[in-house]
């Protein structure tokens, strides 16, 4: 009987746990497709209208937004397509967190019963979002045509912006799931935190309202602002990000994601004792 | 020597625990906020209280073998199969397995209700560490050993509580896994279904795998396993033949 020599555990010569998490996500990557799978099929099934929700979804946000907020900008038939641009990654952003952190909380009494790398059900939620994004840009691409907002070259980049936008949304998201199974007030605290977060980027309404609060600061140290500004150049102003704007944005994705990913693969190791 | 005490790794070894220990901390008092912790751990307060659900933890299993183990309520079985399922972490010690293990312990756990029994045969071998492939090439077995019959592309929750552990042991037992975790001898569904289920369990047992077997029956332990081992209050107390472990077992309950 030859049992190949990877197919050993050992948990003294594990020197990474974040490395060895990788290698267990590799082989378990098939989990992760069936776990989106589930995911979207089970949101869905029992409803009408099925998956033509997460484009309707956005769709009602925005027109209900337009409807108040275009009483206080003035920025004409422009801003419809404004929001629906920063709403669809912003639904991204705040959905992953706050439904990872549940899954991690209360999802799945599995993780007591059979070991499978507990990462695979936070990266199948940003996964599954992904996914939401990309049937969202059907009603966001009809706003562009009905309120005449050109798309350009650049929109081909898009792909690489939502790709900063998942790396930084699943090292927060690994994050915020390590502080909750240790103190379970964070799964309490966050949606209000979160929605204080989004008035504080600007979404609904143009940047340049938050240029003059304390000198840019408040947009300056929002992490969401950096990375939202990628999304919003390449789709709705037509303009490929400068270097520095790829480059900050990138950073800060990769290194809440490496930061993420570490603090939480070197305490799942005690998650076991405490949810 | 109460301990069995193995002393290093062979090529036939399955399973080897050293110094495994499993530590709960029990805080005296209950801090449920950042706030309170932080005031405490400032003040030096934080205190803990150590329960040892295992202790001193010392066995190796070899391959092919089945070991059986045995003990009160209490006695720390479960956290001894779950350590070894690397469901949880011990406090201390080393852990060396080799092989795949699966663990036969809830049927249908991680099944979704809404999704059809075909979509829940993939979800649920994939979480066993199944891949796609390998599910579709048991997907016919599985179907025939099931008896789902046409409810396959129906939703779960239609199925009866029969049906859905039907479909559970079915997906479970699929693969002859190289460490088998039994927590006690698995039979569901009717009597014609239970036959077959025991059939299949003695095959499984009696194949190529190890086999680590939790049981209350001392019965059960004589009669299957090679080697045993006693656990009361999270440690051995005993090792060694399921027969003799068996009675040691029975006479420390006549006490």
């Amino acid at each position: 009987m030859a049992i190949e020599e990877t197919n050993i555990y050992d948990s003294d010569r594990v020197r990474s746990v974040a490395l060895e998490e990788i290698r267990s996500i590799v082989h378990y990557k098939d989990l992760i497709v069936q776990l989106i799978r589930r995911d979207i099929v089970a949101r869905y099934k029992r409803s009408v209208l099925g998956v033509l929700w997460t484009m309707l979804n956005p769709l009602g946000t925005m027109i209900i937004l337009t409807i108040v907020f275009s009483r206080l900008f003035d920025m004409r038939g422009v801003y419809p397509a404004y929001i629906i641009t920063g709403l669809v990654a912003w639904n991204f952003f705040s959905q992953t967190t706050q439904f990872s952190l549940n899954t991690t909380l209360w999802g799945s009494g599995l993780y007591h019963k059979i070991y499978m790398p507990r990462t695979a059900f936070i990266i199948s939620v940003a996964g599954g979002g992904i996914i939401n994004i990309v049937f969202a840009l059907v009603p966001m691409l009809l706003i562009y045509l009905v309120t005449k907002v050109p798309l350009h070259a650049s929109a081909l980049l898009l792909p690489v912006a939502i790709l900063v936008l998942a790396m930084f949304t699943l090292g927060l998201s690994l994050l915020l799931s390590t502080a909750a199974v240790f103190f379970p007030d964070v799964a309490e605290f966050f949606p209000v935190f979160i929605s204080a977060w989004m008035y504080l980027t600007p979404i609904i309404y143009p940047e340049e309202l938050l240029m003059d609060v304390l000198n840019g600061w408040v947009l300056k140290l929002n992490p969401m602002y950096h990375i939202l500004k990628v999304f919003r150049l390449v789709l709705y102003e037509g303009v490929v990000p400068s270097g520095l704007e790829w480059l900050l944005a990138f950073l800060i994705a990769a290194v809440t994601l490496v930061v993420g990913w570490r603090v939480f693969t070197n305490k799942a190791k005690l998650f076991g004792y405490y949810a | 020597m109460p301990d069995q005490n193995p002393h290093d790794i062979t090529n036939n070894t399955a399973v080897f625990l050293k110094d495994v220990n499993v530590a709960y901390r029990i805080p005296t008092e209950r801090i449920r906020t950042i706030k309170e912790y932080l005031i405490k751990k400032i003040r030096g307060k934080v205190k803990h209280q150590h329960f040892y659900a295992l202790r001193d933890i010392n066995l190796s299993v070899e391959q092919g073998e089945i070991f059986g183990i045995i003990g009160r309520n209490g006695a720390g079985k479960s956290t001894l199969l779950k350590v070894v399922s690397r469901v949880l972490y011990p406090t201390s010690g080393r852990v060396w397995i080799k092989g795949i293990v699966s663990p036969l312990l809830e049927l249908g756990a991680g099944f979704h209700p809404e999704l059809t029994g075909m979509e829940n045969i993939f979800l649920n071998g994939t979480l066993l560490g199944h891949s796609r492939h390998e599910i579709q090439s048991k997907i016919n077995d599985i179907m025939a050993f099931s008896e789902i019959g046409d409810f396959i592309n129906a939703p779960i929750r239609t199925y009866s509580s029969g049906m859905v552990a039907r479909l559970g042991f079915s997906v479970a037992t699929a693969w002859e896994p190289d460490i088998l975790i039994l927590d006690e001898v698995l039979s569901v569904g009717d009597a014609a279904f239970q036959k077959k289920c025991s059939n299949r369990m003695v095959s499984l047992i009696q194949g190529k795998s190890t086999v680590l077997l939790v049981t209350h029956s001392p019965a059960l332990i004589e009669e299957l396993c090679t080697k045993a081992v006693l656990l009361d209050h999270g440690k051995i107390i005993s090792a060694g033949s399921g027969k003799e472990i068996s009675q040691q077992y029975v006479s420390m309950l006549n006490k």
